[in-house]
């Protein structure tokens, strides 16, 4: 399965061909509260791989958003800026943050798969 | 000691709760030979008496505003505060509560606060204002910073009409985090050519009005100028009071609006506390540094307000905070905000107007003194004067006959040809009989100075 | 990217009040809506002259369009203020033990002597021959904070603690700008259990902020700090006590690692009155340090300033201190205003610093003197420490049994499993009377409780206190969670929809749009 990739930092990526989804997973949404504000970035940027590529806040966190992968950005979910909410609510769907032209799928292939990150989780707390 | 409830049976009682032999053995973590033994070299305690005697002492050794016709203005001025502020403020509700991090108990300081952010984003012309600076000088260096991170580019611009100790903690502060500023030289007759200065590396122009000489600036211009390279107008004001009569920063087309608020609820103090007042566009809040109190509901769906957007402060953003402010100017903004409730439009309108009107008053009592004269075409409540000598000179024989009649230019800007300059402040204090004093000493100090 | 703790911020249910009535109010709490709600634009509670003259020098500049402000008579101004001060809490009705703010006791004497017209209406700029006085005042402030502390020279104009630890880092950026290291030097140490200013101060001066680890012990871990410390590192910046009311036990050892690695010490001296009169910053290899006077020296807190921060430093960095300072010309005293002629960093504000603080930290040092400033520091300790004692059994210390210095510190291990969170115990101690103590912070412990009593506080105070916390702790364990959960019942308000006001930001009042335009 082509499926769904996750970081220690607590985000996800979904890719489709060479269209990476970015958002944060529904173990962070959950650790953050609930989401006022989303910080995206420009389309057209370039990003490299761990680098900050947005921002999320609840009332009393900030928290970087860091791109699972290098690349450049096609899009990102307007809605958000309105309706923050849609990160809480569905953070794999509607609550997605940007979208990634990827450069080296490999390093897709390279981040944890769904068991790994759930055993991730499991260690945290 | 008056102040320290527990007795020595107490104390013994207490230690011995906490299984602690003496109230060393509370600090043994000190280090090895860093605990004190011995009192240190000071007076033992005083009675309340014995210090209010010292301290009326060293009161008596200054000359206090009130006491003699007071013409000193520049970036702190004499105004004529209300009785019921003073009163107000020392509510022991009021001065010894702390920043409300429990809104549910301290909806009175959460409330006037919203409040003050709505007169303060009114007095500008601005939609947003937050919940108090240290002062306009700390608030203007934080309005740069502001200003950087908005455009991204790290250079500022300082008109020669800026405050020059405002300009100069404009400057400490850039150096030190290796951004660039560009002072225009001092500008006393506001003719400096601002356009010329604006381009597109700059991230903003720093410019007050009434400048530190008292001219009136027009901003439009430069707000246009500085819009179309991209960069952002901070209009600066250190006479809060002049906002009542004078077109507003924001109708101006100000980015960010930053001053002084002492005038209005604050005493001089020599120089401290005062409350700076900041407010911008509601595209940048999310730039502000400071507190900002929000409107909110709570459980039972009744109005309350809490302090929101926090996460730009340092307390949650840390090293990526908009500022390091933490605690502001509370208890000053407080005493701001009554001041404006009970003046309200009318009054300050009013009060601007008398200020004006006395000042005119002044210079046209100056142009009869032939060893003066005003050096201003426009001017709000504080203009500068020629003198014929040195200011220095002229100010201290004005002294002697009991006046204190102003700032001598050369005292903010050593060293720049401006050794005959006196910058004088007329406000709503200066009566008739005080501006007859003013011009006499006047006349008789430039009159010997040759 | 996780580095907080999530916690509720909006209530978990909407709630019906108790008792309705017609007003609102509930017998002598009294609402009272907005000053613009209640004002009328014509009416004044000042009475100013009229101008005596019409001529105008205004230009083109005189405003046009009004201001939207509103007004209202004395009387009404006076209800208004007094109706909203009876919505705070406040150190004069009750302990106020919000840890790391230091709220005790504001005496009124102070307060007197701030208001003496020779200092409290003498301008910054008057001639220097006509404020000898208020001179006077500063230099025997600045005298004192230095035999306090044990240091060379004293920054007297830093307007609150943040302010200050900009002064300290500028002199120690100056410092290390004379001695042509400033491209090699551009490190600043914090420990992660720092105050949020630290790391914010060190980073707007374009520093590179490192984090330091705590050891299990709730000190600075000392290996981990020694192993960051090099030729790259300009300073560390610690508390002391520290943020967990604990005094850091190497901190002479890590003064001298900094030292013998060319760098500086900067204390972050917000807990300095734990100590006072009992142990020496100087003494212990800091090189700068603030010393909030709203803190130590019982400085009103004002509802959030002003503060003050004067700044102590080290024969080292006392040259670089910034303008103005005062010297003595014979028998006068006189404000250096300008840096030229001078090693001096620059300039921090528009003038000398915060006058009306000073007047009152030095009424309270006369007032206290010797023996008084070193009793409060015991009593400080004293207090603190027998709050930890009586609590020890119910709650948790993170840091096991070792005695704490001003402010005890609990973590919310002790809650785990009881459906209760430190938020809302916090908020069940308002249904009490009191004013929750400091939570979740120090960030480095989970749910973390940090109690300042305070050396005004009375032993009956206390008393009442640990029982009401005890009473609270039991309850919670018992799984009483209605108490906690929708706490507070008794307040001015309920709890507050904070998530609301971030997501939808309303920053000041506008009026209502009339009826017929909005139904356009």
């Amino acid at each position: 399965m082509s499926g769904i990739r996750y970081t220690k930092d607590h985000e996800y990526v979904r890719l489709d061909g060479d269209v990476a989804t970015i958002g944060i997973t529904n173990h962070a949404q959950e650790q953050l509260g609930d989401i006022v504000f989303v910080e995206l970035p420009a389309v057209g940027k370039s990003v490299e791989q761990g680098a900050e590529a947005a921002v999320v806040e609840s009332v009393k966190a900030a928290s970087e958003v860091y791109a699972p992968l290098s690349g450049e950005v096609v899009d990102v979910n307007k809605a958000l800026e309105g309706e923050p909410a849609k990160v809480n609510a569905d953070p794999l769907g509607d609550g997605w943050f940007l979208k990634l032209k990827v450069k080296d799928k490999s390093q897709f292939d390279a981040l944890m798969n769904e068991a790994q990150y759930n055993d991730f989780v499991a260690t945290l707390s | 000691m008056r102040y320290h409830p527990l007795t020595g049976e107490d104390r013994a009682d207490m230690l011995a709760r906490i299984g602690a032999e003496n109230i060393d053995a509370l600090f043994a973590d000190v280090p090895e030979g860093k605990l004190l033994h011995e009192p240190l070299p000071l007076a033992p305690h005083k009675s309340e008496l014995e210090v209010e005697r010292i301290l009326s002492n060293m009161a008596a050794r200054n000359v206090a505003a009130s006491h003699v016709p007071f013409f000193v203005g520049c970036g702190a001025y004499k105004h004529h505060v209300p009785s019921a502020v003073d009163h107000l403020i020392q509510r022991s509700e009021f001065l010894t509560s702390y920043t409300p991090y429990q809104p549910e108990i301290a909806q009175g300081t959460l409330q006037y606060l919203f409040e003050f952010q709505t007169q303060v984003a009114a007095l500008t012309g601005m939609d947003v204002a937050n919940a108090s600076m240290y002062d306009g000088s700390t608030g203007t260096a934080e309005a740069v910073l502001m200003a950087h991170r908005i455009t991204k580019r790290r250079k500022a611009v300082l008109s020669g009409g800026l405050h020059p100790h405002y300009a100069e903690v404009v400057r400490t502060l850039s150096q030190m985090a290796n951004d660039e500023v560009v002072t225009l030289a001092p500008d006393v007759m506001a003719r400096e050519d601002m356009l010329a200065a604006i381009d597109a590396d700059i991230s903003c122009v720093v410019i007050q009005t009434p400048d530190v000489f008292g001219n009136l600036r027009d901003l439009s211009a430069i707000a246009a100028a500085c819009h179309a390279k991209g960069a952002l107008l901070i209009a600066v004001f250190t006479e809060a009071i002049s906002l009542g009569l004078l077109k507003s920063p924001g109708a101006m087309g100000a980015d960010i609006v930053v001053g002084e608020g002492q005038s209005i609820g604050n005493a001089l103090s020599f120089g401290g506390p005062y409350v700076g007042l900041f407010a911008t566009r509601e595209k940048y809040v999310r730039q502000m540094p400071g507190r900002l109190c929000g409107q909110t509901i709570d459980a039972e769906g009744r109005r309350g307000f809490v302090l929101t957007l926090s996460t730009r402060e340092q307390h949650i953003r840390r090293e990526k905070a908009t500022s390091n402010i933490c605690t502001n100017s509370g208890l000053c903004c407080l005493a701001f905000t009554i001041h404006m409730t009970l003046l309200g439009e009318t009054g300050l309108e009013r009060l601007a107007r008398v200020n004006h009107a006395n000042a005119v008053l002044l210079a046209d009592a100056i142009a009869d003194v032939p060893g003066a004269e005003v050096l201003n075409e426009t001017f709000f409540n504080e203009f500068t004067i020629r003198v014929r000598g040195d200011a220095g000179d002229v100010l201290a024989r004005m002294a002697e006959r009991g006046v204190l009649g102003g700032v001598r230019a050369s005292r903010l800007l050593p060293n720049a040809g401006v050794e005959d300059l006196i910058i004088v402040a007329n406000t709503e204090v200066n009566m008739d009989e005080d501006r007859a004093a003013f011009v006499d000493a006047l006349r008789a100090a430039t009159s010997g100075a040759h | 990217m996780l580095h907080q703790q999530a916690r509720a911020t909006k209530p978990a249910a909407h709630a019906t009040r108790a008792s309705q009535t017609f007003t609102g109010n509930r017998g002598l709490d009294l609402e009272d809506p907005l000053i613009f709600e209640i004002g009328r634009s014509e009416v004044t509670g000042v009475d100013v002259d009229a101008p005596a003259t019409t001529k105008t020098r205004l230009g083109a500049l005189e405003r046009t369009d009004p201001i939207g402000l509103p007004g209202v008579s004395e009387p009404e101004a006076i209800r208004h203020y007094v109706r909203l001060s009876r919505m705070n809490a406040a150190i004069d009705a009750n302990i106020y033990p919000l840890g790391s703010c230091t709220m005790k006791h504001n005496p009124r004497l102070n307060e007197k002597m701030a208001r003496l017209p020779g200092f409290g209406d003498v301008h910054p700029l008057q001639p220097q021959a006509t404020v000898q006085g208020a001179l006077a005042l500063i230099d025997a402030l600045a005298k004192n904070l230095l035999n306090l502390t044990n240091m060379s020279a004293v920054a007297m104009s830093p307007k609150a603690g943040a302010h200050g630890e900009l002064c300290g880092l500028m002199a120690i950026k100056q410092a290390i700008i004379t001695r042509g290291e400033e491209k090699t030097r551009r490190v600043i140490l914090v420990p992660d259990s720092a105050h949020g200013t630290n790391p914010a101060t060190a980073a707007l001066l374009g520093f590179e902020v490192k984090s330091v680890p705590g050891d299990a012990d709730g000190d600075v871990h000392l290996d981990a700090a020694k192993a960051l410390i090099g030729p790259d590192v300009a300073a560390i910046m610690l508390t002391n006590p520290n943020t967990c009311g604990l005094f850091e036990r190497d901190i002479v050892e890590i003064a001298r690692a900094v030292h013998d690695a060319g760098g500086y010490f900067y204390c972050d001296g917000a807990n300095f009155n734990a100590i006072v009169g009992k142990v020496r910053p100087g003494d212990l290899g800091v090189d700068a340090m603030h010393i909030n006077l709203h803190k130590t020296f019982s400085t009103p807190h004002g509802g959030g300033g002003p503060g003050a921060g004067p700044v102590v430093l080290s024969a080292r960095l006392a040259p670089y201190a910034p303008v103005p300072f005062i010297v003595r010309d014979g028998d006068a005293l006189r404000l250096v205003e300008h840096t030229e002629g001078t090693q001096s960093f620059g300039r921090m504000t528009a003038f000398h610093g915060q006058m009306g603080m000073f007047v009152r930290a030095y009424a309270y040092i006369l007032s206290h003197g010797a023996d008084g400033l070193r009793q409060a520091s015991e009593d400080a300790v004293l207090n603190a420490n027998y709050v930890r004692a009586c609590l020890a059994d119910l709650m948790s210390q993170p840091f096991g049994e070792r005695p704490c210095m001003h402010e005890a510190l609990f973590d919310d291990a002790w809650l785990k499993g009881t459906g209760v969170t430190t938020l809302d115990f916090a908020k069940a101690m308002i249904d009490e009377g009191y004013h929750p103590m400091t939570m979740y912070f120090p960030l480095v412990v989970h749910g973390a409780m940090l109690i300042e009593p305070t050396e005004s506080e009375s032993l009956a105070s206390l008393d009442l206190f640990v029982a009401t916390l005890r009473d609270l702790a039991m309850s919670a364990k018992r799984g009483e969670t209605e108490r906690f959960t929708g706490a507070p019942h008794l307040a001015p308000r309920r709890r507050l929809d904070e998530t609301g006001a971030a997501r939808k930001p309303v920053l000041k009042w506008s009026p209502p749009v009339p009826i017929r335009d909005a139904a356009e």
